[in-house]
C-alpha cells in the first residue's frame, strides 16, 4: 500500500471559534472546513482496498467511496453515497464519537493521525442543499408516488424516528411523526446545545422530511393524547416507538430538592428547547449562578458545564468518581469543555448537597475517590478513600448521572414487554416489539446511546416496515 | 386541534378568566384531575393549566387561569376566536376516582374551578358530593352555579363574611367532619397553604386526604424533574406521578420554597411586559 507523496501525517484543522471568545456565546464552536481545506483532507484517505473505516461505522457509510468523491471535488457524488445510509449526516458529522467508531478504525489512526472523517461528512452535508436529497437518492423528481394504501407512525421525532421516516418517506410511504414536545428534533433539540449543533440544522433535515411528505404532528403525548390501539385502530399499519431514554436519574443524596439543584435535562432543556439563554426576550427563565458543580463524565455533563459558562457562571466543575481517561464523552468535547475553563474535580461521589436558611445550595459534599479493580465494564471501579471528604462551595449543582425509561406509554400499552431495567424488547433484528408491526428502536430499547446507533436501529426496523409492506426499492 | 379559542367568560374581570377551547382529541382522553400545557406565543414557556371540564361532543375542553405574571397575563390578552399556539394533554395521572361513600371537595380560589371537574366525576361515579369553596369575598367566587347544581351540599366561606361562613374553609370542613363519621375521602385544591391547612384538619380524623401539587413543570411528561416533590420521604414527579398525592404525606415547605425559586425572573418578566403593555 503505497502512501501517497506528499502525504500529511496531521489532519487538517478544524478552524474553531478561540476558547475565551466561544465561552461568552452560543454560536456553534467549530465552524466547518471550506472547500478547500475538505478537499485537502479528503486527499489524506488512501483508499484502501479493504477500508476498515465503514465496519466502524454504525450504519456502514461508505466512507473510502464519498471521501474519493470529495477528494475530486465531486460534492453531490458524496452527498449521495452519505444519504444512502445516513438521513442526517449533517448531525452525525457533529455529534458521533468518531474517535470509537470510524475514525477509530481508520488505518492511518495506527501511526498518525486518522482522516477526520467526521468533519468531512460534515462538510458534504452542510454544502449540499439538502432539498435535492430526494431527487439524489431515487433518480426521481419527487419521491416515490405517494402510496396512499399504507401509512406509518411514529412516536417521538429523534434521531430514530426521524431515520424511520425518511426512510420509509422515500419510498412512498405517509409517514406521521408524533412528538410530546412543540419542536420536533428529539434530544437534538432539546438536549444537544446550540454551539454544538446548530438548530438551523436540525430543521433543515426535518425540513427536508417535510418536503417528501412527513407529517409532523407536535404536542401529541403517546399513551396520553393518542394511544398505540388508537393508531392502528386508526388504520396504521405500523407503528415506531422511539421515546427515547428521557426520564432524568436523581442520586438520593441529601439535599437534592434545594433550589438550584437541576437535573441536566431540565438545565438544557430550559436552556435549548425554552431559550432560556435569552431571557427575558424568550419567557423560560433559568438560573444565573456564579459557581456550578456538574456531576457526570458524559457528553451530557459536558454540555450541561459549558452552557454555564457561556451563561456567566465563575466556576464551573465537572466532578467525576473515575479519572479523565474513563470519562464516556466525546473526546473533542472533553478538550473543549477545558480549554474553555470548566475545571475537572477526578476522583471525587457527591454525597450530600448542603442548603442555606432559605435552602438554596451553598455547598456540595464530596467523598473522594481512588481507583481499584476492574469492573464488569473493563473500567477501573472507583472506591471510597476512608474518612476523605471534601467540600466545594457552589450555589448551583447539575446532576447528568443518566436517563431511564420514561413509562408513560409503556404504562398506557398493555401487551408491550418490556426488559428488567424497564426498556422495550425489541427484536435485535427486525425492531418489532411483542405486539405485531409495532416497531421500537434507539434510546429506548438499549438505553440512552448515541445519535448514530439510533438511527441504525430506526434504519433496521424501517427495512422491515418496507419489506413488509411490499414497498422496498 | 385548532386550539381555537371558542368562548371566554371574565368571571373576575382582569383576574380570571374561563376559555372553553376547540381541542377534540384533548377532550375525548381528558379526566377529571388532568390539566394541559399550553404556550401561547412562539417565544413563550410551557404553562400548566388543569382542565376545568371537557365536552367531548362538542370537542372542547375548559380551563380556567388566574392572572399572576406575564403568560398568564398574555393567555388573558388572547380574544374569542384567536388561536393558542400550543395545546397538550390531557397530562398527570386522573384523579382516583371510585363510588366510595361521601366526599368532601375543597375548592379555593381558582382552585375551585379544578376542584369543579373532579367533584363532577364523584357525583357521577354515585358518592355524596359536598362542596366546600372558599375565596376573600363573594366576588370572588367560582363555579358556584355549577357546584349548586349537582352538589346535594355547597358550603361557603369567605374571608369577609360577604357570603356563607366568615372565616376559612378549613373551619366549615372540620365542622362538617365533626358532623358526620362517614366521610370517606376529602380533595382539596386551590392555594399551597389552604391544601396545607386542609390536610392538617383532616389528619386527627384519619380521612383520607388528596391534594393536587401545583409545583413548578418545564415538559410536563416526566422528562426533566423540574416538578418533583417530596411525598412521605420520597421524591416524585408531580406531572406523572401526581399531580394528586396523599396530603398527609406532602412535604409542603419544599413545594414552597420551590414554587418560590424563580421570583425574580418573574418580575423582571412581568415589569418588561407591563412596560410594552403600557401600564
Ligand atoms: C445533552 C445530550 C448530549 C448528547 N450528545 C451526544 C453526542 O454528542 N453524540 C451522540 O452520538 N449522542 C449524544 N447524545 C445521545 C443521543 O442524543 C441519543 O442517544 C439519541 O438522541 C437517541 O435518539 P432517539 O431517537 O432514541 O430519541 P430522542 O432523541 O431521545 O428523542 C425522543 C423523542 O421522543 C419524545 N417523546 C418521549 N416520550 C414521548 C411520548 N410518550 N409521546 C410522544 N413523544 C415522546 C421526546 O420528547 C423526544 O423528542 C446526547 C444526549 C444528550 C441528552
Ligand atoms: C398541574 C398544574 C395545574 C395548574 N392549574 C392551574 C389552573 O387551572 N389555573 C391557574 O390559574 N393556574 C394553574 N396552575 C398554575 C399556573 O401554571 C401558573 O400560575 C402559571 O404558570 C404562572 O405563569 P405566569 O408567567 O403567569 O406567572 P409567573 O410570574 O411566571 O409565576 C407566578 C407563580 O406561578 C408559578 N409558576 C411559574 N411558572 C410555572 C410553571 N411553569 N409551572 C407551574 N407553576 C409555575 C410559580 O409559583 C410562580 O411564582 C397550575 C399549575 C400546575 C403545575
Ligand atoms: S455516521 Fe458517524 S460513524 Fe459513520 S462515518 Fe459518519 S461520523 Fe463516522
Ligand atoms: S415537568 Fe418535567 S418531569 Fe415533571
Amino acid at each position: 500500500m503505497a502512501i501517497k507523496k506528499k502525504f500529511n501525517p496531521i489532519r487538517t484543522p478544524m478552524p474553531e471559534q478561540p476558547a475565551d471568545v466561544r465561552n461568552k456565546n452560543f454560536k456553534e464552536v467549530a465552524l466547518g472546513y471550506s472547500r478547500e481545506q475538505a478537499i485537502e483532507e479528503a486527499n489524506r484517505c488512501i483508499q484502501c482496498k479493504v477500508p476498515l473505516c465503514q465496519k466502524g461505522c454504525p450504519v456502514e457509510i461508505d466512507i473510502k467511496s464519498f471521501v474519493g468523491h470529495l477528494a475530486a471535488g465531486d460534492v453531490p457524488s458524496a452527498y449521495r453515497v452519505l444519504k444512502e445510509t445516513n438521513a442526517l449526516p449533517a448531525v452525525c458529522g457533529r455529534v458521533c464519537p468518531q474517535e470509537t467508531q470510524c475514525e477509530g478504525s481508520c488505518i492511518l489512526g495506527k501511526k498518525h493521525e486518522p482522516v477526520a472523517i467526521g468533519r468531512l461528512e460534515r462538510f458534504v452535508a452542510d454544502t449540499f442543499d439538502s432539498d435535492s436529497a430526494c431527487e439524489m437518492i431515487t433518480g426521481h423528481t419527487a419521491c416515490s408516488l405517494p402510496n396512499d394504501q399504507v401509512k406509518v407512525a411514529c412516536i417521538g421525532s429523534g434521531p430514530s424516528s426521524l431515520t424511520v421516516a425518511g426512510y420509509l418517506a422515500a419510498r412512498g410511504v405517509p409517514v406521521t411523526i408524533y412528538e410530546a414536545l412543540h419542536e420536533i428534533g428529539g434530544v437534538l433539540v432539546y438536549g444537544i446545545p446550540e454551539f454544538r449543533l446548530p438548530k438551523a440544522v436540525v430543521a433543515r433535515e426535518v425540513g427536508a422530511l417535510w418536503a417528501k411528505g412527513v407529517t409532523f404532528m407536535p404536542n401529541w403525548v403517546g399513551g396520553k393524547t393518542i394511544t398505540i390501539q388508537d393508531l392502528i385502530d386508526d388504520g396504521f399499519d405500523a407503528v415506531f416507538i422511539g421515546v427515547g431514554a428521557g426520564l432524568p436519574w436523581f442520586l438520593n443524596i441529601p439535599g437534592e430538592n434545594l433550589v438550584g439543584v437541576y437535573s441536566s435535562n431540565e438545565y438544557l432543556t430550559r436552556i435549548n428547547l425554552g431559550r432560556a439563554y435569552d431571557f427575558p426576550n424568550y419567557d423560560t427563565p433559568a438560573p444565573r449562578p456564579r459557581n456550578v458543580a456538574v456531576i457526570g463524565g458524559g457528553n451530557v455533563a459536558m454540555d450541561a458545564a459549558r452552557t454555564a459558562l457561556r451563561l456567566g457562571a465563575e466556576n464551573v466543575y465537572i466532578t467525576y468518581r473515575r479519572t479523565q481517561d474513563e470519562m464516556p464523552a466525546r473526546l473533542e468535547e472533553l478538550h473543549h469543555a477545558i480549554e474553555e475553563g470548566v475545571q475537572l474535580e477526578l476522583l471525587t461521589s457527591p454525597i450530600a448537597i448542603n442548603g442555606d436558611e432559605n435552602s438554596h445550595v451553598k455547598s456540595m459534599t464530596l467523598q473522594v475517590m481512588e481507583l481499584g479493580e476492574p469492573d464488569a465494564s473493563g473500567r477501573r471501579r472507583p472506591v471510597a478513600v476512608k474518612g476523605k471528604t471534601k467540600e466545594l462551595e457552589v450555589d448551583m449543582v447539575i446532576l447528568a448521572v443518566g436517563t431511564g425509561a420514561n413509562p408513560v406509554l409503556l404504562e398506557a400499552t398493555p401487551g408491550l414487554n418490556l426488559s428488567k431495567s424497564g426498556y422495550i424488547d425489541a427484536n435485535p433484528e427486525t425492531g418489532e416489539t411483542s405486539i405485531p408491526n409495532v416497531f421500537a428502536g434507539g434510546d429506548i430499547v438499549g438505553g440512552s446511546a448515541t445519535v448514530i446507533s439510533a438511527m441504525g436501529a430506526g434504519r433496521k426496523a424501517a427495512k422491515t416496515i418496507a419489506e413488509r409492506l411490499k414497498v422496498e426499492l | 386541534m385548532s386550539n381555537k379559542i371558542l368562548q371566554k367568560k371574565a368571571l373576575i374581570p382582569g383576574q380570571t378568566s374561563l376559555l372553553v377551547i376547540d381541542a377534540p382529541q384533548i377532550a375525548k382522553k381528558a379526566k377529571p384531575g388532568n390539566f394541559v400545557i399550553l404556550r401561547i406565543h412562539d417565544k413563550g414557556e410551557r404553562v400548566p393549566l388543569t382542565i376545568a371540564d371537557t365536552d367531548p361532543e362538542a370537542g372542547t375542553i375548559t380551563i380556567v387561569y388566574l392572572v399572576v405574571g406575564k403568560s398568564s397575563a398574555l393567555l388573558e390578552t388572547l380574544k374569542e376566536g384567536e388561536i393558542i399556539l400550543d395545546v397538550c394533554g390531557p397530562l398527570g395521572k386522573p384523579t382516583h376516582i371510585e363510588k366510595c361513600g361521601t366526599v368532601i371537595c375543597v375548592g379555593g380560589g381558582t382552585g375551585i374551578a379544578a376542584m369543579h371537574h373532579i367533584a363532577k366525576g364523584h357525583h357521577k361515579a354515585g358518592n355524596h358530593v359536598v362542596a366546600i369553596v372558599g375565596a376573600r369575598s363573594k366576588d370572588l367566587l367560582l363555579f358556584c352555579d355549577e357546584l349548586g347544581g349537582f352538589c346535594p351540599e355547597l358550603l361557603i366561606a369567605t374571608d369577609d363574611g360577604s357570603s356563607g361562613h366568615k372565616g376559612f374553609v378549613t373551619d366549615v370542613l372540620r365542622d362538617r367532619l365533626e358532623k358526620d363519621k362517614d366521610v370517606t375521602e376529602v380533595v382539596a385544591i386551590g392555594p399551597v397553604p389552604m391544601m396545607e391547612a386542609v390536610a392538617k384538619v383532616t389528619k386527627p380524623f384519619g380521612v383520607r386526604t388528596v391534594v393536587s401539587l401545583n409545583s413548578i413543570m418545564v415538559d410536563g411528561v416526566g422528562m426533566c424533574g423540574a416538578c418533583r416533590c417530596n411525598v412521605g420521604g420520597e421524591t416524585r414527579f408531580a406531572c406523572v406521578d401526581g399531580p394528586e398525592f396523599d396530603g398527609h404525606k406532602v412535604d409542603f415547605n419544599e413545594l414552597r420554597m420551590r414554587l418560590a425559586q424563580y421570583k425574580n425572573q418573574e418580575n423582571e418578566s412581568m415589569d418588561l411586559f407591563r412596560r410594552e403593555h403600557g401600564n
